[in-house]
């Protein structure tokens, strides 16, 4: 066997909340690749494992799930990874369950459905160093014989225990090829397994497992039929005459699998199991406090709170230094082009100045999945959803939609990738549509801008922190509602079941936190920065083009009293003018007349379409200061309180009023510009339809709304 | 018979009837809540929904609306938990 070994796959499955992950990073020691399985959103992590004696497998790492009866796309992915049926990969050569020590029975019942598939399996009772200060006795030799002699191993992945018998374990399995015996049916569930099996090889000519006809059998909502090519007319009628024999043996034939399925384990586990009476149930004593009906909500809003807070103060510094990092950069790179100005320019204010400011926000993504993976390690995720879906399934979403929006605030992108824990393709796709109406730390910058030059000075202090907060809140103020038109009228969401499991709390292990951490923040890279890239050369080079080389000397020959840094600062000014995002921003600015905006407040907005933060320094070179603004530059405040109409019927009234500042920040507060999030969105969604529909949805409401704030606030005055 | 909404936190029974038509339920299924099984109703949420149940050692979440056709058999004699108001 050891020659073909290499090309051996095994298959690592079991509930959610079992250590799977935990075992799976032991086994194959972070030598690992993820990827996508094609056409969902599921990743697939995969790694090589040592088994020993020359015996290596490459270990999938398969989504947790509670039973076959597949409800959310992550348990489709398991379904077909172990029957074989996704696209690029083989059939697993073995299964490796891995189960809960301290609850056998619900975890078995897994294992008992997975018998039907005919693999080889190796069986982990992992956690049994929890099970054994429970006072838990265990029998695994016992329980292996039982099940057709699979191996069965004690470990503890947490703490690093059993992973060599585990190994152990796969080995015997792939080389015993030893199987768990399939369950015995009463005779006449049987023959009804038996008849759908006949039926659908001769409606569709092909044979079928024994897997997929109990899917169609016992399930309501498979999607085993439709792979299978069954005419769903044929398949109706087929289902139901089988499912009148399974009522004919006394079953209701939707609750005849669990209850075949247990009775069987509860005779397995007989004498398997002993003890475990008189253990401190100490989840139960901390969800007394969590959960409390005043205290719950006080430490949830903490906690929640904290981490915000900690997203967003922590990451300014390495924020700041990866900004400093890019200028530094510039500064170094600049004179070496200096003989080539288009290259210097495509290099610096394209390529370095598009890079540095995607790779600004991921000190937030990776502090924000750090924050995630230990509340959802230790257990709390679950007690947060748990608190909050009262709140949430009015509009048809439930407590597990909290946790993408309030990530939202920090950083959509991974607010958009934590939406995969929700189940229901619907309720996920309504929550992915809501999340980038949160007021992103992208958006800071902007209100930061336009509340310290025209809000503060003008109105106070106090009036800037409301302004400050207010915009905060405004997309929360848009999305509700767009939640609840979204998921009552066009998705129609369907109530959402709430069966969520309030699992044992544990301590988060520091390997697996920061190695998911990281794998979150590699996808983000890899995935949204090309696009980003991409789009920022783009916008570039509108900006750049076409220009005059004989620009400076022209100034310079009209005013020949500047200095050479001014006419440095107007010849920026006048090429952005004149490139074709000028020339366009010009045309286009009627359309943004009525929320008061002039052609360089349109060239700005137009210019941060790929990402929001561009407007201050595309302010910054269109109010003609240089390069290098900042939110807080004195220059471009001063440079926009000055700035004047110069046509039309507004002519020598500042441009920036009262109005157009609320107009612009309401603005940024509610129009989709961000490239990563369109393409995330598109990802996760599973095409463009949605995130197109979010562009142009989000940018119809941004104007309209700038638009009456605009009108409103001038008429009074 | 009582709707399992209408426990209070605490109180438990013997799960008497769901219905297997139910998406719900088919999860509660297979999480292996069936009939003749002792359940307890843990606590409500902080908002009163959803609620928190327990069986067999593990605690699920169910919403109140869900709860609400799940009847309990609570003068059965629950050999597992012993209730809090006995002596």
């Amino acid at each position: 066997m050891s020659s073909e070994s290499a090309s051996l796959t095994v298959a690592l499955v079991g509930n959610p909340n079992t250590g799977k992950s935990t075992l799976f990073n032991a086994l194959t020691g972070l030598r690992q690749r993820v990827g996508n399985y094609p056409g969902v959103t599921v990743a697939r992590k995969s790694g090589q494992c040592d088994c020993g004696d020359g015996i290596k497998v490459e270990l999938v790492d398969l989504p947790g799930l509670y039973s076959l009866s597949a409800a959310s796309p992550d348990e489709q992915v398991v379904i077909d990874a172990l029957s074989g049926h996704v696209a690029g990969d083989r059939r697993p050569d073995a299964v490796v369950v891995v189960v809960d020590a301290t609850n056998l029975l619900r975890n078995l019942f897994l294992a008992s459905q997975l018998s039907a598939l005919g693999l080889p399996v190796a069986l982990v009772l992992n956690q049994a160093d929890v099970a054994q200060e429970q006072g838990l006795r265990i029998d695994a030799e016992l329980l292996s014989a039982r099940l057709g002699g699979v191996p069965v191993v004690l470990a503890s992945a947490w703490k690093g225990e059993g992973i060599a018998a585990v190994r152990r374990a796969l080995r015997e399995a792939l080389r015993n090829q030893a199987t768990m015996p399939a369950v015995v049916w009463p005779a006449l569930v049987e023959a009804a397994l038996i008849e759908v099996a006949t039926q659908v090889t001769a409606d569709t000519g092909q044979p079928v497992t024994r897997a997929d006809v109990e899917r169609l059998l016992f399930d309501s909502a498979t999607s085993v039929g439709d792979r299978l090519g069954w005419k769903s007319a044929q398949r109706d009628v087929a289902i139901r005459s089988a499912r009148e024999k399974v009522r004919r043996a006394g079953y209701n034939p939707l609750a005849a699998e669990p209850l075949i399925h247990y009775a069987r384990l509860r005779k397995i586990l007989e004498g398997v199991v002993q003890g475990g009476a008189g253990h401190v149930n100490g989840t139960a004593a901390v969800d007394r406090i969590l959960l409390h009906r005043i205290l719950g909500p006080v430490i949830f809003a903490g906690i929640m709170l904290g981490m915000f807070a900690s997203v967003f103060w922590l990451a300014k510094f390495p924020m700041e230094w990866i900004s400093e990092g890019v200028d530094s950069v510039k500064s170094l790179v600049a004179p070496l082009l200096s003989g080539m100005p288009m290259l210097q320019s495509l290099v610096t204010d394209g390529i370095i100045a598009g890079v540095g400011a995607f790779l600004a926000f991921l000190p937030q993504i990776l502090i924000l999945f750090l924050f995630l993976s230990i509340l959802e390690d230790s257990g709390y995720m679950a007690r947060a959803a748990f608190i909050m879906d009262r709140l949430f399934s009015w509009c048809g979403l439930s407590g597990k939609s909290f946790v993408p929006l309030l990530s939202g605030f920090a950083c959509a992108i991974p607010a958009l990738l934590s939406t995969r824990t929700i189940e229901d393709p619907k309720a996920r796709l309504a929550t992915a549509f809501a999340v980038p109406f949160m007021s992103c730390s992208a958006r800071f910058p902007v209100y930061a801008l336009m509340c310290a030059a025209f809000i503060g000075p003008v109105y106070g202090a106090g009036w800037e922190s409301v302004a400050m907060v207010g915009m905060h809140c405004v997309g929360l103020f848009f999305a509700v509602p767009t939640a609840f038109v979204l998921t009552r009228f066009i998705l129609k969401v369907k109530p959402q079941p709430f069966v969520l499991e309030l699992p044992r709390y544990q301590m988060p292990k520091p390997r697996d936190v920061l190695w998911r951490m990281w794998q979150n923040a590699a996808e983000f890279v890899s995935k949204a920065g090309t696009v980003i890239f991409a789009i920022t050369i783009l916008i570039w080079a509108l900006c750049y083009f076409p220009r005059d080389p004989q620009l400076s000397a022209r100034i310079q020959a009209a005013a020949p009293t500047l200095t050479v840094v001014e006419v440095e600062a107007r010849a920026q000014s006048l090429a952005i003018e004149e490139s074709w995002m000028g020339r366009f921003g010009k045309s286009v600015q009627p359309i943004f007349d009525p929320c008061g905006f002039d052609w360089k407040i349109t060239v700005g907005v137009l210019a941060s379409f790929p990402a929001r933060e561009v407007i201050v320094s595309t302010l910054g070179v269109t109010y003609s200061i240089g390069k290098g603004a900042e939110a807080d530059s004195q220059h471009l405040r001063q440079a926009m309180k000055e700035a004047k109409w110069t046509a039309g019927p507004r002519l020598g009234q500042p441009i920036f009023s009262l109005a157009a500042v609320l107009a612009l920040m309401v603005f940024f507060a509610l129009c989709s510009q961000c490239g990563p999030t369109i393409t995330t969105l598109a990802r996760e969604t599973g095409g463009w339809k949605w995130a197109a529909g979010s562009f142009v949805y989000m940018t119809t409401l941004a104007w309209v709304t700038a638009t009456v704030v605009y009108q409103v606030v001038i008429r009074l005055g | 018979m009582t709707p399992l909404s209408q426990l209070l936190p605490g109180q438990f029974g013997k799960l008497s009837s769901l219905d297997p038509e139910r998406a719900v339920d088919q999860r509660l299924m297979a999480f292996g809540l069936l009939p003749g099984m002792s359940v307890k109703l843990v606590r409500r949420a902080p908002l009163g929904d959803p609620l928190a149940i327990e069986f067999s050692g593990q605690v699920v979440s169910l919403r109140l609306a869900e709860a609400q056709t799940i009847l309990i058999d609570v003068s059965a004699d629950c050999p597992i938990q012993r209730p809090r108001t006995e002596g």
